[in-house]
């Protein structure tokens, strides 16, 4: 059995160790909102926060994840919530697919630099594909929710 | 007017998933396009469009199109709400099964607003009207003193009742005739700027797609096809595949010979998506590769390209092409060549289905969920009635959605294991078994006489049709596919259209803007050509070329109107600045398309930084008519802008030997936020009826950026993606 620590609750799943963290929560545990597009890493559908960094949940082993503090977009902290505050009054999503990786991405470029650069939010938001293209209104929600948290 | 019913008291109701005891109105769907007077003088009633008011008040639409990120639910909603003076929060939607009952239900070809639009208002008006006449029957006073206002009916002495509170009164009445419908001075939600109705599911990752359904007992599988296009298996070893944990089976899929039947291959069906993925990857199959091995890009764009430079089959002739070209005083011949492209919409193919007891319930993204129906009832053999067809939101479609291939082979499936299964193509598959957009080589020539007036234009092409797709061997283009090349909205004397032979070898279909990608490119790039030919500035130049302000003659039922066409590409010019003085080194290129019977025009200034094009900004001009959301019009542009981009730096599929030789995002490259150009949209203010906005944005992008790279480097890409020219 492999313990995974997910969105505040510890989940025990019997599964292969070397199954990605993305099928284990897809398919296992039922947390659908984090998102397969390619399973090789290049779109960042699939994207996590562990320990409040980004990774694409389809590259990582179940087995590397124990003992991680792992949130899914069905889960909560405070720059996550601002962001999806964000994101709906700036209305940035078209089909919404690609939408949980690309908050789970910005989260993590919050938690780690609050007043990021239009270039900073670039490179950081560059790991994730919108194939409808909703990068501008992205960019000018990232924006907002730091504006906000600075005025705060 | 379109007949509308009070129905809320018929029977068949149920099957709607709609409930008792609510107002329920229906209308036959009257798109307009398509309404003639027999339609009216019909006696029989099919509804297909439905909103039910129910005594809590809220308010139920039944959508009939599928929700792909275009924002057709929120659109839909807020037509009937203003018209009705809903309470836009209070409105749901309920996602409509696929059924022949609600009419049309494709969702393609940018039309769904422009075919409901009028049917939604007189159901919105037609409710108002009655639930007026209830309130007046309840207070006992004339319906000229009560108004409708958010979700109320309010009598002139202040006294007010919800909407809710009317509906026992309402559905006992008949319906009003000659409802009055809304001044658009009057409008409260169309042509606003509207919020999706979707966006905290999205948000929170509550939205159920395709992909996320789940039932009990779900079983995962993926499916090895053949890597040449209508190839077979001669045989497959499954040992080391059934060693895999979460491997359950190894399913041979045959192959079925119909447009969108399965491709075939050899399925293995897990207890989870991954464990489906690697047996996938461990499977051994020796294949038959069949007549399209020999399938090679490279030669074929040859091919295509010695094909449009000799006559062809002419298919539209004006004045004498042959006279004009003798007498001009310069000549100018050019070809293009345009690759295959593939939609990738982020949601890959997938879909559950699930038979049993002679009936079959599917739950997938779907463009066509009456297509699917069809599909799955002719491959069981059972009747259309026994199959349900629950259509998710779809992350994504760009007409891939359209083909429900993978029902089929999930139907196929399901019937062989006798449970519920998910079909989940990898992106792999995605990208190597599509249903892809055409290539296409395309020549054209003019004659320009001494004063740089263009006398003569010849338009040449070839491309393997979609029609292939449906009856194998055809292989000259649809009349859709070169409609906006043949009718080309130019004043010259003499034109001639022409097209040459090409035969299909991959399954052939529609993606984003279909043909309007290549031929806009052609006409708008050549057309630039031309300009610094006669040494006239590309605006003016164009400008002239459409000439006089006039109606030109479509079969069509919406006008083609040359000054409209002029008017957005003047304004697009405008507000990027072209004209004035830029910085050093940037150069603005311009183009302008009509496609969905909206008028766009593209503005894109670019400079060259270390050999590389940099895009500083894109603005985008559309008249589409009545924007009913101004939100999802601008938001449909600036994705319109990326998706443009794409394609224009990278996209290209590519074969050898029959075999597509992309297989992810690292090698089919789609723009990120790095590359991603502000985009500025305008929307012209407009009476008229609405028109596409889905697509039409997307055609002008990479021409109009081919021609800033000119303007700004001297430079013609006359083939793309840039990529191979290394100036991206």
């Amino acid at each position: 059995m492999i313990t995974l620590n997910i969105n505040g609750k510890n989940h025990e799943i019997d599964a292969d160790p070397s199954m990605p963290l993305l099928w284990a929560l897809r398919d296992i545990i039922g947390y659908t909102g984090t998102k397969y597009g390619c399973g090789k890493g290049l779109c960042g559908s699939c994207m996590v926060l562990m320990d409040g960094t980004a990774i694409n949940s389809c590259l990582m082993p179940v087995s590397a994840m124990q003992g991680r503090t792992l949130i899914t977009i069905e889960g909560e902290t405070e720059n996550l919530q601002k962001l999806q505050q964000s994101w709906a009054d700036l209305n940035v999503p078209q089909c919404g697919f690609c939408q949980p990786g690309q908050l789970i991405s910005a989260t993590a470029l919050l938690n780690k630099n609050p007043k990021p650069s239009e270039e900073d939010i670039d490179n950081a938001m560059a790991r994730n594909i919108c194939r409808c293209g909703t990068y501008q209104r992205i960019k000018k929600a990232i924006q907002n929710t730091a504006e906000i948290k600075i005025k705060q | 007017m379109a007949p509308i019913k009070n129905i809320s008291r018929r029977h068949f109701l149920k099957n709607m998933g709609l409930a008792s005891g609510g107002l329920i109105l229906a209308t036959s769907l009257s798109s307009f396009s398509h309404l003639t007077e027999d339609h009216l003088k019909k006696e029989t009633f099919n509804p297909n469009l439905f909103i039910e008011l129910l005594p809590d008040g809220r308010l139920i639409l039944v959508a009939s199109r599928s929700e792909m990120g275009q924002g057709i639910r929120t659109s839909l909603t807020s037509v009937i709400a203003d018209e009705m003076e809903a309470d836009w929060s209070r409105v749901t939607v309920k996602q409509a099964t696929g059924n022949a009952i609600y009419g049309d239900q494709n969702t393609d070809g940018s039309k769904s607003v422009r075919n409901l639009y009028q049917s939604m208002r007189e159901m919105g008006a037609t409710a108002k009207a009655m639930l007026i006449s209830a309130a007046s029957k309840t207070w006992k006073v004339p319906e000229t003193e009560c108004t409708a206002e958010n979700h109320f009916v309010i009598h002139t002495t202040g006294k007010k009742i919800g909407y809710g509170d009317l509906v026992s009164t309402a559905i006992t009445l008949d319906i009003p005739e000659n409802v009055k419908l809304k001044s658009s001075k009057d409008f409260k939600y169309i042509g606003k700027e509207l919020p999706s109705i979707d966006v905290h599911d999205i948000v929170s990752g509550k939205a159920i797609f395709g992909l996320d359904k789940r039932v009990p007992n779900l079983k995962f599988a993926a499916i090895k096809r053949c890597p040449v296009t209508f190839g077979s298996v001669k045989s497959f070893d499954k040992t080391d595949v059934l060693k895999i944990p979460g491997v359950i089976d190894v399913i041979e899929v045959p192959r079925i010979i119909k447009p969108f039947g399965a491709l075939g291959g050899v399925a293995v069906i897990a207890t989870s998506t991954w464990a489906a993925f690697k047996g996938k990857e461990a499977l051994k199959i020796d294949w038959d590769y069949g007549a399209n091995a020999e399938y090679t890009t490279n030669t074929f764009i040859t091919e295509l390209t010695e094909t449009v430079q000799k006559p062809g089959k002419v298919n539209k002739s004006k004045g004498n092409i042959d006279q004009a070209f003798t007498k001009g005083d310069k000549l100018i011949e050019h070809t293009y060549q345009l690759p295959h492209l593939v939609h990738t919409p982020m949601e890959v193919p997938n879909a559950i289905s699930w038979v049993k007891d002679g009936t079959c319930e599917v739950w997938a993204p779907l463009q066509t969920p009456q297509a699917a129906r069809k599909e799955v009832a002719d491959y069981l053999g059972i009747n259309q009635e026994k199959v349900t067809v629950n259509v998710t939101l779809l992350g994504g479609g760009f007409g891939r959605k359209s083909k429900p291939d993978y029902v089929v082979e999930a139907t196929i499936l399901s019937k062989e294991i006798q449970g519920p299964v998910q079909v989940v193509w990898t992106r792999e598959d995605d990208i190597q078994h599509s249903y892809y957009h055409t290539t296409s080589a395309q020549y054209l020539k003019a004659s320009l006489d001494n004063s740089g007036r263009v006398t003569g234009w010849l338009h040449r092409l070839a491309l393997p049709t979609i029609k292939s797709t449906f009856q194998p061997g055809a292989n000259y283009p649809l009349g859709g596919e070169i409609g906006s090349a043949l009718n080309v909205p130019y004043d010259i004397p003499n034109m001639q259209f022409e097209t040459g032979k090409a035969d299909a070898h991959l399954r052939i279909g529609w993606l984003r803007s279909v043909v309007n990608i290549p031929n806009a490119f052609c006409i708008n790039v050549f057309s630039d050509e031309l300009a610094y030919e006669a040494g006239i500035d590309p605006l003016e130049f164009r400008l002239q070329l459409i000439g006089s302000d006039r109606i030109e003659k479509t079969k069509e039922k919406f006008k083609y109107d040359t000054a409209k066409l002029k008017h957005v590409l003047k304004k697009a010019a405008k507000n990027a600045g072209y004209g004035n003085s830029l910085p050093e080194g940037h150069a603005i290129g311009l183009a302008v398309h009509y496609s969905f019977f909206s008028y766009v025009a593209a503005a894109i200034e670019v400079s060259i930084v270390d050999n590389k094009v940099k895009i500083h900004n894109v603005n985008m001009v559309i008249d589409c008519g009545v924007a009913v959301n101004k939100n999802s019009v601008r938001a449909q542009m600036e994705g319109a802008v990326i998706f443009g981009l794409s394609l224009a730096y990278y996209g290209n599929i590519s074969t050898t030997n029959g075999q597509v030789e992309q297989n992810n995002f690292n090698d089919y490259k789609m723009i990120r936020m790095t590359e991603a150009p502000k985009t500025h949209v305008e929307i012209i203010e407009s009476k008229s009826a609405p028109t596409g906005v889905g697509e039409p944005g997307v055609p002008v992008i990479a021409p109009a950026l081919v021609n800033a790279i000119f303007k700004a480097t001297g430079q013609r890409y006359r083939s793309l993606p840039l990529s191979k020219h290394g100036i991206v």
